[in-house]
């Protein structure tokens, strides 16, 4: 497994990871800031990054915890909040078919800013994909898990005024979008998931909007590739 | 200190978290044929997908003042025509969070 980090792969992962480098840090402190505020120990935090590995499932986390939620109200909230992994999975049954010994550890570190490198990196070579599907997979996780522990032991003092930083990750959806966007030609998929996005969130709210979302762009998916095969059917 | 309902709590978000990132390989499981649906829907998306983060990461913006939309909307444009421009993501991405980092922190 150790063999699949070689220097070359590591490299283009390194410079492909340094957005998320530096937002997975400031936003990892944040949640550890919260955590020693309410209370737990470092190896509490180091345990919840290690193996739940979900940034925004872990802010939630912390009103679970200090709530004394029950365990079936965790595990509802949890569903609702990673919904979203659904798609991810989806859009990568393929790519990750033939990855072997990784495959389960990559499925299990598919975060939002993972699966975006996934699903954008052709400048990789194909007998290097699982090499840089790890890779990034690991520095990712590595990174979340420095964030925690900093922001547990050390609290918010950092040397700069980092407010704002992470507007990286927005900074890096948009870039995979619009590499996305000049790589095809069918822009309708991209068009859905902004519209039926904005909708749902204009109509919902900022806090219940992605379900609504996604059933929305599923839905429109569907029913356009259904009418894409009749055309070719007619043609 | 952490007590046994901690530990139970974290455990479940765990398990309910990975259930959320292993449920498609589970429901379509490599060794069986996949609809052709399911390909068609595959390949388009990760284009939705990505558009729906974009959009997602801009849920806290509202207009009823100018602080509450104009960072971002700045922001976004200047990540945009540097990739226009020249196509390289990390000054794409460095530019559009300085710029940011400037107007929520300086002038905003």
């Amino acid at each position: 497994m150790w063999t699949l980090i070689k220097g070359k792969v590591l490299k283009t992962a390194f410079i492909d990871t340094l957005p998320i480098l530096a937002a997975y840090i400031i936003l990892g402190m944040g949640f550890g800031v919260l955590m020693s505020d309410a209370g737990y120990p470092l190896y509490f935090v180091l345990l919840m990054s290690t193996f739940i590995f979900a940034g925004s499932m872990q802010y939630v986390a912390v009103s679970l915890l200090t709530a004394k939620a029950s365990p079936a109200t965790a595990l509802l909230m949890t569903f609702l909040v990673n919904a979203r992994h659904l798609f991810y999975g989806l859009s990568v049954l393929e790519r990750y078919e033939n990855t072997g010994k990784v495959k389960s550890y990559l499925i299990f570190g598919l975060t939002d800013e993972t699966y975006s490198l996934v699903c954008s990196q052709p400048h990789v070579k194909n007998e290097n994909r699982t090499a840089y599907y790890f890779t990034v997979t690991l520095l990712n996780h590595l990174y979340w898990i420095a964030g925690g522990a900093i922001g547990n032991v050390l609290g918010s003092a950092l040397p700069f005024n980092s407010k704002g930083i992470e507007f990286s990750m927005t900074a890096l959806f948009t870039v995979i979008f619009l590499e996305q966007w000049k790589e095809t030609k069918n822009h309708a998929p991209a068009l859905i998931g902004i519209a039926a996005t904005a909708v749902s969130r204009i109509v919902f709210g900022p806090d219940h909007f992605l379900i609504a979302a996604m059933v929305i762009i599923a839905i429109s998916l569907l029913f356009l590739l259904q009418r894409r095969k009749e055309e070719e059917h007619l043609a | 200190m952490p007590d046994t309902h901690d530990f139970i709590l974290i455990a479940v978000i765990a398990i309910g978290t990975a259930a959320t990132r292993f449920l498609p390989f589970l429901l379509f499981p490599a060794n069986k044929k996949r609809p052709r649906w399911l390909l068609r829907l595959s390949k388009v998306l990760p284009a939705a997908s990505i558009a729906m983060l974009v959009v997602y990461c801009l849920k806290d913006v509202h207009v009823t003042e100018l602080q509450g939309f104009l960072p971002e909307v700045i922001s976004l444009a200047v990540v945009a025509l540097l990739h226009l421009w020249k196509r390289q993501s990390l000054l794409s991405i460095g530019g559009g969070t300085i710029c940011y980092m400037l107007l929520v922190q300086q002038v905003f």
